[in-house]
């Protein structure tokens, strides 16, 4: 008896063992990542908080040794070299970022309703096609892109980039969409028919509200997407005035004397819109994710 | 564990060749006769909806008014994908359609290096991207409340816009200025190299600022797929003994297998065409001994005014990547994994 309840115990501080090493090992993990993921967005602040103008020497501080806002005060005032227009420019990137969203919700909603709901024949050759879409690099497409926007007159407009972005973020949408709105039961359409609903109000009253987490999840992709891009915008806009936050910045990687504490800081400002965005949308985006996965 | 290997194997064959497509993995094993516990709680769940089952074949296509609109709503998507998307690859295939060309980035002394950097960077960065991304997914799955809080921190190079982040990355591996080798020097009083102007180290400063950007994205879609997992088969794979290692071996990677497949599919189609990476990191440099076929292309069409020769590095790349699609499709067509 009494060895049965001792090697009971040894089997009880074992586990109790192993316990306290899972714990270990997952807080240093958790170590390992939080420093990971934060270097680069620190050393962002890093030299975002620099007083001074011109270049930064790293002294080997963790921290800089005279904190300083001037480099956000000079970012939001517009009071330095590249970043006369940064507001205007940042409008640019929102009002691009914006349209190329609603466009995609919108168009990719269309299509997927259609292709999904409305029993078309060869329905799949479509959603093929999208994900075909979704094969081609960006760097291919730019080439021809920009002569064809040459073509159509739209270079240097902001909506070379919009569709260009929509392009791209449609297929995402459809593919979405088309999974989603496999968990609305098709009865549903067809008792509001029999109720004499028309297609639009199908559409609308249906299908909209119903399938509005993947809608979040897609509006959440488009915007990130668009706020991440540089090419599509590098190449098809060219005027001071039609520039984006992201052409302006890449100033900041070839020219050594910029002013970097204040290109830092209006880096920190941009990059704050998808984080909110992100953590806002975070729940939807979660669930929808997990839906269209299964 | 024998049982449970067999049963996985008869899930996933019976779920590869299924005629309805079906959701669940539940009604596979219905019926079955001396149940392990994995089996009972499977064959526990409850019956599958068929969805669309009852339609018969060619039930009503639409007529009318109806055809109208369906056409209707299809057509913006499809006049932008005529417009953007099949014009321009119409295009570019026509612009690299010259032999010559060919001729002529074989010849080029970037040309070659390039290639070889567009196979290391997508090949190690995609599946280590991916690996470690499956790998932290299951990590994240805890029920900490501290490990949600990490794992919202966690994804934050994500949400960074990525030619910020890439410029960090960049002033950060700079040389002594830089907060990598600075950090070096005052913790350990190493000299740090100075990574970009080494051509394997700035590859390397490539790959993983790359794995940085991208592996959130990835961990989050794991991380959703393992949550489509029902509790029951871990519980009842526990009742069988699989734990740790053995339950992510036997249970959660079958399971997870084919999303892990189109994903890394999906990645590696788009890191073929990544550029900002390269581009904002190392820049291509030490003297363009870094650059991927995106940025060279790149280079080409824009620097050296060559259009046609820089969608011609790109087009050299559809050797690789036809295959990659022609697989993709058909996986999402089997199965019901999807982004």
């Amino acid at each position: 008896v009494t060895a049965v309840l001792a090697s009971g115990r040894l089997a009880r501080r074992r586990r109790a063992r192993q316990r306290i090493l899972t714990e270990a090992s997952s807080v240093m993990l958790s170590v390992v990542l939080l420093i990971w993921s934060l270097t680069p967005v620190y050393n962002m602040l890093l030299v975002a908080l620099d007083p001074e103008e011109g270049e930064i020497e790293f002294a080997g501080n963790l921290w800089t040794p005279e904190p300083s806002l001037e480099g956000f005060r000079a970012a939001v005032m517009q009071d330095a070299r590249y970043l006369e227009d940064f507001w205007y420019q940042y409008g640019n990137s929102l009002y691009i970022g914006l349209a190329t969203t609603l466009l995609t919700m919108l168009v990719g909603s269309m299509a997927s309703f259609a292709l999904g709901r409305m029993h078309l024949a060869k329905a799949s050759l479509l959603t093929n096609a999208a994900v075909l879409t979704y094969a081609i690099p960006a760097p291919f497409l730019i080439v021809p892109l920009y002569r064809i926007m040459h073509g159509y007159g739209l270079l240097d407009n902001l909506w070379a980039v919009i569709v260009a972005q929509v392009t791209v973020t449609i297929p995402f949408a459809i593919l979405i969409l088309r999974q989603y709105a496999r968990l609305i039961p098709l009865d549903l359409d067809d008792a509001a028919r029999l109720d004499g609903a028309s297609v639009v109000q199908l559409y609308l009253r249906i299908y909209l509200p119903l399938t509005a987490p993947a809608l979040a999840v897609i509006a959440g992709y488009s915007l990130l997407l668009s706020w991440n891009d540089y090419i599509y915008q590098f190449v098809l806009l060219s005027s001071q005035r039609n520039m984006t936050v992201s052409v302006m910045q890449a100033a900041l990687f070839v020219d050594a004397d910029a002013r970097w504490n204040a290109m830092m800081a209006a880096a920190m400002i941009y990059a704050a819109l998808p984080i909110i965005i992100l953590y806002a949308l975070g729940r939807y985006i979660a669930t929808a994710l997990a839906r269209g996965c299964t | 564990m024998p049982r449970m290997g067999s049963v996985w194997r008869r899930l996933r064959t019976q779920n590869d060749t299924q005629v309805p497509k079906q959701r669940g993995y539940y009604n596979v094993l219905i019926g079955e006769a001396g149940m392990s516990g994995t089996q009972q709680v499977l064959s526990a769940g409850p019956p599958v909806l068929e969805k669309r089952s009852w339609r018969q074949p060619g039930h009503r296509r639409p007529h009318g008014s109806d055809f109208i609109w369906a056409i209707a709503f299809v057509v913006p998507y499809v006049a932008v994908f005529f417009a953007f998307a099949v014009y321009p690859v119409g295009f570019a295939l026509w612009m690299a359609s010259e032999p010559s060309l060919y001729a002529e980035l074989i010849a080029d002394p970037f040309y070659p290096p390039a290639m070889v950097n567009t196979l290391l960077f997508v090949g190690l960065g995609v599946n280590v991207k991916m690996f470690l991304a499956l790998l932290l997914s299951g990590f994240f799955m805890r029920r900490r409340r501290w490990i949600k809080a990490l794992l919202a921190i966690y994804i934050m190079p994500w949400a960074l816009a990525s030619v910020q982040a890439f410029i960090s990355f960049h002033w950060m591996l700079i040389g002594e200025q830089g907060l990598v080798d600075g950090l070096l020097s005052a913790l350990f009083g190493i000299e740090g190299p100075i990574w970009f102007n080494d051509r394997w180290l700035g590859l390397g400063s490539n790959i993983v600022a790359y794995i940085w950007k991208w592996m959130p994205f990835w961990t989050v879609i794991f991380i959703a797929g393992r949550m489509a997992i029902p509790r029951d088969i871990h519980d009842a794979a526990e009742v069988d003994g699989a734990t740790g290692a053995r339950r992510f071996v036997h249970v959660t990677f079958p399971l997870l297998a084919n999303l892990y497949l189109v994903c890394t599919l999906l990645s590696t189609i788009w890191t073929l065409g990544d550029f900002a990476t390269v581009y904002f990191v190392s820049g291509g440099g030490p003297t363009g001994s870094t650059n991927v076929l995106a940025t060279l292309g790149f280079h080409y069409a824009f620097d050296a005014s060559r259009p046609a020769l820089g969608v011609a590095a790109m087009i050299s790349a559809l050797p690789l990547l036809i295959p990659i699609v022609i697989l993709l499709i058909g996986k999402l067509q089997t199965s019901e994994v999807q982004l």
